[in-house]
């Protein structure tokens, strides 16, 4: 990926994105399976739908595998809750895969409040020949029934269908923000505002909170839990980061509740950048560890960090996404921008790190070159399979024949998720109501 | 786009609030050329701050009208508005607004996080709230002290104001204010001394327009869940969505009322 950041060889292959713009369409969460082959996307419908990525075929080996639409299910529906008067809202907030285990795929989606196991399946055959049925599903009498038979199988055409198997309900009084597999893949958790609760897969009727931020008295509060993530290996350890723009390790062996951190990030606030959005711009919206289990990434409104496990008080590298907003703070508060969660993500290496901005651009970081490129998700400034074109945003008086000028960005055209294939060089963007999957160019 | 909108009318402010530079009074003038119209179009630090406040206030109060509104963001705002409230306070502005309308306490007269991020429903559930009803006071003080301000300054720092004052006028601006308030200390005063008020006794002391003002601004957010800008640019034809304003907001209003009292 490096030398594609260098040289900027990354082209685009475009799959068939929506074509309408219904609210209800607005793509809320992105997620790769475990080995790429699926590709999972939830939106404010409450609906998922499930990519799967082409066999290579020999005929046409310049064409890389593309995804095309595999299953589509409706997840979560909304719900009001009587007790407080409040609507609960069927957006889909996350998806996480679990590992492949059998034929069958799995995954975790939630909402605000509840989160559900699903299970993605394929049949190509069906039984035929029953005793009591026949075939359009009518009992038959039983009295012309003369002889017995064995139903056999019999192929038909490839149905994908997605059943729930588990919905983990009513343990959260706040929104979910997070949910993360254990790598002992038989716990998960879920985080709200403010606290983090520990399931196993089997058991639905209770779950073990095992962080609780909540103050005795609500007058005190004054930070929230942002977002949380088990340790790719260590299946003792988690990370949640804060509204504050702290990050805590905890260690679920120390004790049955870990409101005490075993390790606290918190980079000291740069005083000559003090202002009274300083407190808004460091909360962090999103954590991710590395593959490798030694790094961790957070994401706040202008930068994102990586920090090494091993040192507490400050980043090892930050980033700068966009800093040009950095005067337009106010602005952005006003129209409530400054509040908007990107997330970021890591390549399947760890060499480069990824994440969103405004105007549909989408940045990445090549850790090892300190080089970065930004560019944008929109179909009018891209044809398929053309490379892309970076794009750059001045912020002086002159502009230059390509760029963009900071007032001309469009605030509403946000790239919140995104994704990156574990061991691929493809991304997907999600733009509002579109989704993007960007490939290598192949040679 | 609203939001494009909301860059342009405070960019002034935005120039203001850059980093690192707080107290920025007199080192704003620097970038302007240093004529007396580039004095005058800078605000002062102080009406920034306070135009700050007053914009998170707004927005806090509209959070509350909100179905369920995003904790995280609350208490952000929330945090902001205690900041700008410590500030204040250490400046002595705030004693002197203090002093002017009822002269209690500074310390008192500071936001607690719990009304600013609990939705409407859980504030009924909680204990007294001294620091709600003061704050309308404030923010009234504020208004009558600053309308005269508000016409030397500059156009962009105006239109925060403006779209503030439109939140709660209506027909009669001051009778209004009045009775928003008092209709709101009513009902803060039936849930401290939990007295088991029949529910017809409540609605006789609360006058109808807390009903329509609130009906009013739920219409609004259910309408447009764009940026707060556009949904307080709407305010300025109250009579127009009121009359298309939900019927169930309304009744959603009604239920709160009633399981205030059912808990109490």
């Amino acid at each position: 990926m490096e030398e594609d950041v260098e040289t900027r060889k990354i082209s685009s292959s475009f799959l068939r994105d929506h074509s309408y713009a219904t609210e209800a369409d607005i793509i809320s969460t992105v997620e790769f399976n475990h080995t790429g082959e699926l590709l999972a996307t939830g939106d404010k419908g409450g609906r998922v739908v499930i990519f799967q990525r082409e066999q290579e075929s020999k005929n046409q080996p310049h064409r890389r595998g593309e995804y095309n639409v595999y299953s589509t299910f409706q997840s979560h529906e909304p719900e009001f809750d009587y007790l407080k008067s409040l609507e609960i809202e069927e957006k889909i907030n996350k998806i996480r895969w679990l590992p492949q285990q059998n034929a069958a795929y799995f995954l975790l989606s939630t909402n605000d409040k509840t989160v559900k196991l699903w299970k993605v399946s394929e049949r190509d055959k069906r039984p035929e020949g029953y005793n009591l049925k026949d075939e359009d599903g009518r009992l038959r009498d039983p009295s012309m029934i003369t002889m017995l038979r064995v139903p056999v199988l019999r192929p038909m055409d490839l149905m994908v269908e997605a059943t729930p198997r588990r919905v983990f309900a009513n343990a959260h009084t706040y929104h979910i923000n997070s949910i993360s597999v254990n790598s002992d893949y038989e716990t998960y958790m879920s985080a709200d505002d403010l606290r983090i609760n520990l399931w196993n897969f089997e058991i639905t009727n209770q779950s073990f909170n095992i962080v609780d931020i909540k103050p005795a008295n609500m007058e005190e509060l004054t930070e929230v839990i942002t977002a949380a993530e088990f340790h790719p290996h260590h299946c003792n350890t988690f990370v949640y980061s804060s509204s504050k723009g702290t990050i805590r390790l905890c260690d679920m062996r120390t004790s049955a509740l870990c409101d005490r951190h075993a390790k606290f990030f918190e980079e000291p606030e740069d005083p000559s950048n003090r202002s009274f959005f300083s407190e808004i711009i460091s909360s962090i919206s999103d954590v991710k560890f590395s593959h490798s289990g030694r790094y961790i990434m957070t994401r706040d409104y202008l930068t994102v960090k990586v920090w090494d496990l091993n040192m507490e008080n400050r980043p090892i590298e930050t980033y700068q996404v966009h800093d040009y907003l950095r005067s337009k703070l106010c602005s952005l508060y006003e129209n409530d921008c400054i509040f908007d969660k990107f997330e970021c993500v890591w390549n399947g290496s760890d060499s480069v790190i990824m994440t969103g901005s405004y105007n549909n651009f989408f940045r990445m970081f090549d850790r090892n070159t300190k080089r970065d490129v930004t560019l944008e998700a929109s179909r009018e400034n891209s044809k398929p399979r053309a490379i892309l074109k970076p794009r750059k945003v001045c912020v002086g008086g002159k502009r230059r024949k390509d760029e963009i000028s900071v007032d001309s960005l469009d605030f509403s055209k946000k790239i919140l998720h995104t994704a990156w294939h574990p061991s691929e060089n493809i991304i997907a963007v999600a733009a509002t109501n579109n989704l993007y999957i960007f490939q290598d160019k192949v040679n | 786009m609203g939001e494009e909108e909301g860059l342009h009318q405070t960019q002034l402010l935005d120039t203001m609030f850059v980093r690192g530079l707080k107290r920025k009074c007199f080192d704003g003038e620097e970038d302007i050329e240093g004529t007396l119209a580039g004095i005058k179009a800078i605000p002062s630090y102080n009406l920034q701050r306070q135009s700050l406040l007053d914009m998170s206030l707004v927005k806090l109060q509209l959070c509350h009208m909100l179905v369920e509104p995003n904790l995280c963001r609350s208490v952000l705002i929330a945090n902001t508005v205690r900041q700008i409230q410590e500030e204040m306070t250490q400046d002595g502005t705030w004693q002197m607004i203090n002093t002017q309308s009822t002269g209690q306490a500074s310390l008192d007269r500071l936001v607690s996080t719990d009304i600013l991020c609990r939705s409407s429903r859980e504030q009924a559930e909680g204990k007294h709230v001294p620091g709600y009803t003061t704050y309308n006071k404030d923010f009234e003080g504020d208004q009558a002290q600053d309308s005269s301000e508000t016409m030397s300054t500059a156009s962009s720092v105006q239109v925060p104001r403006n779209l503030q004052s439109n939140v709660w006028e209506m027909e009669n601006p001051q009778e209004n204010k009045g009775n928003f308030q008092k209709s709101l200390d009513q009902i803060f005063e039936t849930l401290e001394n939990k007295s088991p008020n029949s529910v017809e006794d409540l609605f006789s002391e609360v006058d109808n327009s807390y009903y329509d003002l609130d009906t009013m601004l739920t219409g609004m957010m259910s309408n447009s869940k764009m940026g707060h800008c556009d949904g307080l640019e709407t305010f300025s034809s109250p009579t127009a969505t009121a009359s298309n304003s939900n019927c169930k907001s309304d009744l959603n209003e009604l239920d709160h009322i009633v399981e205030i009292l059912v808990e109490s």
